[in-house]
């Protein structure tokens, strides 16, 4: 066989050695992966694009979670009598002991106008929630997101919090049209502004990339935290709605030599369990959504 | 990349699809951080059986969907499927030949790197640190592909995908 055949059939049979295109492509295909990584870190539209796009993987998403949600439907259909009986019961007791403390808290919300008038406050303690359910979680170790079914559709938004029934769980990232992305607080790179609920000493509650845990760093060694203390956010950031609890203290340690504490406190809201979620939204959330940045 | 019914193309699709749904599977945290990547070795399989026909186009598209999916820095897993898929097309004579042990090893050293650029990327500027311990796909996805190639095989000859 002569030499030039042999190139010639290579040609013809294997179009992956017409003209060297591989490493052509190849030179082609990374510069735009690069540029799109650098575009991806320095411009915020890239939000709304990313928002489009996810569009293509959202039925994957739904598809991941089928299992579950048939589960949960037959555990649903198949619970017995008694159980259901039984759950009723419980279900009415707490509804009872809800109530008592609405009636509480209108009367607390009352008051609290009246004194927010005589301070001439213009502050608003109205918000609007969504319920809002978990449709996935990241399978990707290095960070910590969830994926939930209300998109920009249904009027969530970038930066809006999102919490569960027992505390702040995050906030949202990016939104498509029918699925959101929420950043746990417990993400390391989630910081919120929180406030010792006992005596109001303010403080930043850092991510850790660890479900169980939250640092604050910023503490002096002097300063009057305690073991058991609860931290709710403190609404400075103009970000999370004052007063949620976001986390209780469970380490305190001084060590000499440093200037400041170490504080770990466990996050209150269920970050690994919750499947219903509610996205808060005050009328700051509404102006910060409004001007679009993030 | 027309798709035509004497091909079969389909089929490949479809467990790129099953691949996409494993590597959204919520998981424990543990399994989480040696979960093969699925995608990766399944596309990996499909370019040295038919390299006319999956090429760096493809690669680039899935790993785009990829970080759609995974919420990462649009293109990083593009660009780690791109960079990968290269070294498997430079190789993929070589890798028919090999045996069974050689295959694994090689797909090991290919998720390494897939784990290198996609952990270097999407890290910047992030607190994030565990040591080495976002390598673990690695061997894990190498074991896995000795199970992977007989099934996909037996896949792709079922089907007369071509």
């Amino acid at each position: 066989m002569f030499k030039g055949d042999w190139i010639a059939r290579r040609l013809v049979i294997d179009p992956l050695f017409k003209g060297r295109s591989t490493v052509k492509k190849f030179i082609i295909y990374g510069l735009i992966s690069i540029s799109l990584i650098v575009a991806d870190y320095q411009f915020d539209q890239m939000q709304r694009i990313r928002g489009w796009l996810s569009l293509a993987v959202t039925p994957v998403q739904w598809l991941v979670d089928v299992p579950q949600r048939s589960w949960t439907w037959l555990d649903e259909r198949l619970q017995v009598r008694d159980e259901l009986i039984a759950e009723n019961k419980q279900l009415r007791a707490q509804t009872l002991l809800a109530e008592r403390r609405v009636q509480k808290l209108a009367a607390l919300t009352v008051e609290n106008f009246r004194l927010r008038d005589l301070l001439n406050s213009s502050e608003q303690l109205d918000e609007k929630v969504i319920v809002s359910e978990l449709i996935g979680i990241n399978s990707d170790p290095f960070t910590h997101q969830v994926i939930i079914n209300n998109g920009f559709n249904s009027g969530a938004f970038v930066g809006q919090p999102v919490l569960d029934a027992t505390g702040v769980m995050g906030q949202i990232t990016s939104t498509s049209a029918f699925t959101s992305r929420v950043l746990l607080i417990t993400d390391a790179d989630h910081a919120i502004p929180v406030q010792v609920n006992r005596n109001g000493l303010r403080s930043v509650a850092y991510g850790l990339g660890q479900y169980d845990y939250l640092e604050l760093q910023d503490l002096s060694d002097t300063a009057d935290i305690e073991v058991g203390d609860i931290l709710v956010s403190s609404g400075l950031g103009l970000r999370f709605p004052k007063g949620y609890p976001v986390a209780k203290v469970i380490e305190v340690k001084h060590s000499a030599g440093q200037d400041f504490a170490k504080v770990l406190a466990k996050p209150t809201a269920q970050l690994d369990r919750s499947r219903h979620l509610l996205l808060i939204e005050t009328p700051q959330q509404q102006n910060i959504a409004s001007q679009g940045d993030n | 990349m027309v798709v035509q019914a004497a091909h079969n193309l389909w089929v490949p699709i479809v467990t790129l699809l099953i691949a996409f749904m494993l590597s959204a599977l919520p998981m424990l945290e543990w399994v989480q951080w040696g979960w093969p990547e699925w995608v990766l070795i399944v596309f990996i399989y499909w370019v040295i059986a038919l390299p006319h026909r999956f090429g760096l186009g493809w690669a680039f598209i899935l790993g785009l969907l990829l970080d759609l999916l995974q919420g990462n820095h649009l293109g990083v897993n593009a660009l780690a499927m791109v960079v990968v898929t290269f070294f498997a097309m430079l190789m993929y004579r070589r890798l028919r030949m090999y045996r069974a042990w050689q295959q694994a090893f090689v797909i090991f050293v290919l998720v390494a790197i897939n784990q290198c650029i996609s952990y270097w990327f999407q890290g910047i500027g992030s607190n994030a640190s565990s040591g080495l311990w976002f390598l673990l796909p690695a061997p894990v996805s190498g074991v896995l592909w000795l199970w992977l190639f007989v099934v996909l095989r037996g896949v792709r000859r079922a089907f007369k995908v071509a």
